[in-house]
């Protein structure tokens, strides 16, 4: 294992952003792995370190195969951590809006420039990203619709399923993207929290990553197969909202078998305590996503539902 | 009158409203032009609160030269205004990367679908920004290439000092005004002043420009001044400057004003040993259209925007 500074911005009120590289292996750039880029991303944080963790002990046990190089870099952006921002501390800009980066840039475009130029080239590039609606998610991949994505790699994963976006404007300056634009493999690995650690699926996203590199001849190493994934598109996700605002109560968990007519959440008038509402599936299906926060909008998507196709 | 654009209920007690201000003639004919101010979609960004202030009042005070329908919409992000936070407060989203929005999507969204919805079939849009809290800018219009021919003839006549015409960018595609120009409503973009402040100058500049469009337009017959003939520039005469060391940045020249080449624009200072970290230079000969205002600045931070040329 090397530790490598791969980036440096010099601070004045407080100490210097270091961006570190955790480098195993040698040779062929075979995998980058990248944890968190947003401040509040503590469980990406804490599976890269776990990654980190065992790789250092499948290399000195010659586990990685020869002629590869795999590199971890857990931490993109603690300066913002620290302070508990979510994004870039001084002018709230979202590094993982700013790639490809610009040198001559702003700020987090150089940030993003310096990082991902120590990223490119790999075969495969796996990211930890964070989502922007508050709420837990069954453990997934998700790849872009680029054109250059290859969905059968993300199977290798053994991950329960594998979600394809359409990507939108909006898209193109995240790091998933640009990295399949310049030819590397990409995938995002979301697990079912961001801000609290959740030892289980740490853990499983860890074994994930390790199946992977195995799979794809980077590792030796001996791992559970996993799940046979199911391929899903974004867009085929059935959304539930909740017509009524107030105090909310969640009574299944992602990753939980529902029925059609089963009652899944209650919306409580938040000052007299009487059910305003409550949420029924529609159909029968796995819960996909699930809103974590205990009060709720009018309209709020609290649910996404993989529906189950009877035949 | 008063209508209310969308609404959606917030947790406890309270919707979040998003409402504009329908003027038009008493005697409608059916065959009045509309056009549509907005702004505050960025909750930091104020100096269009008192272009709409002004609009509102010249227009109520002469109803009798009002030709057509103006609806005028200041506060696209309410509750950002109201939080003094730029994005919208909940999502921590860029309201402006938001659009067209989505009917089914979620709560942001959805919103966003209804604004687009509801300036739809609008024969003019002006969009009012006010920079950041970092920057401050002169008044200016801002025309994606693609559309500027379409826009050119309104954003010349707006009474600004500059039309800044630049390239497209994919993720430029999820802004309002582009949304809106995609359906056929020409949307001009104004960014003027500084957020969190309001220049007052600036405001009565822009209020002019808008009553010279709406008269060229047929909607407005009160009086209207001719307005200034704004410098037209595309991208590639643009000279940027960004801070290249962490510190406090302290200007020497004023903004909208001429720089020579190499000349010193400000210092970049270190309180803590009071040595000078960087001594900033323009970039190229021309105008200071855009000067940092807000004094900390960090490695990357832009400082200034210089464009290329020999003006008065
Ligand atoms: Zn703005």
């Amino acid at each position: 294992m090397k530790k490598e500074c791969l980036y440096t911005l010099k601070k004045q009120y407080r100490d210097d952003l270091n961006i570190y590289g955790y480098r195993f292996g040698r040779g062929e750039k075979a995998a980058c792995i990248v944890g968190s880029i947003r401040g509040n991303e503590v469980q990406q944080l804490y599976i890269c370190s776990q990654l980190v963790k065992a790789l250092k002990r499948l290399e000195e046990k010659g586990a990685i195969v020869e002629e590869n190089e795999i590199l971890v870099i857990p931490s993109v952006n603690h300066s913002s951590m620290n302070i508990r921002k979510r994004f870039w501390a001084t002018d709230n800009t979202d590094i993982n809006r700013m790639f490809p980066g610009y040198h001559a840039g702003e700020t987090t475009q150089r940030i993003a420039a310096g990082l991902f130029e120590a990223i490119q080239g790999y075969h495969y590039g796996i990211q930890f990203p964070s989502f922007y609606l508050p709420g837990d998610f069954v453990p997934h991949v998700r790849m872009m619709e680029t054109g250059f994505q290859s969905h059968d790699l993300a199977n290798h994963f053994g991950m329960p399923y594998v979600v394809i976006r359409q990507p939108k404007p909006i898209d193109t300056t995240t790091l998933n993207y640009n990295w399949q634009i310049w030819n590397t493999n990409a995938f995002s690995l979301y697990t079912s929290a961001t801000d609290r650690i959740d030892e289980d699926s740490a853990r499983k996203a860890v074994a994930s990553v390790l199946r992977f590199l195995t799979r794809m001849g980077i590792l030796r190493y001996t791992s559970h197969s996993g799940y046979l994934a199911s391929v899903i598109r974004e867009e085929e996700l059935t959304n539930l909202k909740t017509g009524q605002s107030g105090i909310y109560q969640r009574y299944v968990k992602p990753g939980e078998e529902i029925h059609q007519g089963q009652i899944l959440a209650s919306v409580i008038d938040p000052l007299e305590g009487e059910v305003l509402g409550r949420i029924v599936s529609p159909v029968d299906g796995i819960i996909f996503f699930a809103h974590s926060a205990p009060l709720v909008m009018e309209g709020t998507i609290i649910f996404k539902i993989i529906e189950q196709l009877h035949e | 009158m008063i209508k209310e654009v969308v609404s959606v209920g917030l947790a406890v007690d309270e919707c979040l409203r998003i409402k504009k201000n329908v003027l038009q003639p008493e005697q409608l004919t059916g065959d009045e032009k509309r056009i549509c101010i907005v702004t505050g979609t960025h909750g930091d960004e104020l100096e269009g609160q008192y272009v709409c202030y002004e609009l509102n009042r010249i227009l109520q005070e002469h109803k009798e030269c009002l030709k057509g329908i103006v609806e005028i919409y200041p506060a696209l992000n309410p509750l950002g205004v109201d939080s003094i936070s730029r994005g919208i407060p909940m999502f921590d989203l860029d309201m402006n990367r938001i659009f067209p929005g989505e009917e089914n999507g979620a709560v942001a969204e959805y919103v966003a679908s209804q604004i687009i919805e509801d300036i739809a079939g609008a024969d003019l849009c002006i969009d009012i920004h006010a920079s950041n809290i970092f920057l401050r800018e002169i008044p200016q219009a801002r025309i994606n290439v693609n559309t500027a021919q379409r826009l050119l003839p309104f954003a010349r006549r707006l009474n600004l000092d500059f039309v800044w015409i630049h390239a497209a960018a994919t993720v430029l595609e999820s802004t309002l005004a582009h949304s809106l120009n995609s359906i056929d409503v020409p949307t001009v973009v104004v960014e003027m002043g500084v957020g969190m402040r309001i220049t007052e100058e600036f405001c009565h500049q822009l209020t002019d420009g808008i009553l010279c469009v709406m008269k060229d337009m047929g909607v407005w017959s009160g009086e209207a001044i001719e307005p200034k003939k704004p410098i037209i520039s595309q991208d590639g005469e643009v000279g940027f400057v960004n801070a290249e060391a962490p510190g406090i940045f302290v200007p020497c020249v004023e903004h909208w004003r001429n720089v020579q080449k190499g000349q010193r624009i400000g210092r970049i200072l270190n309180s803590l040993d009071g040595t000078v970290e960087q001594e900033v230079y323009a970039p190229i000969h021309g105008m200071l259209f855009t000067l940092r205002e807000y004094p900390v600045v960090s490695c990357g931070s832009l400082i200034a925007r210089v464009l290329g040329g020999d003006f008065e």
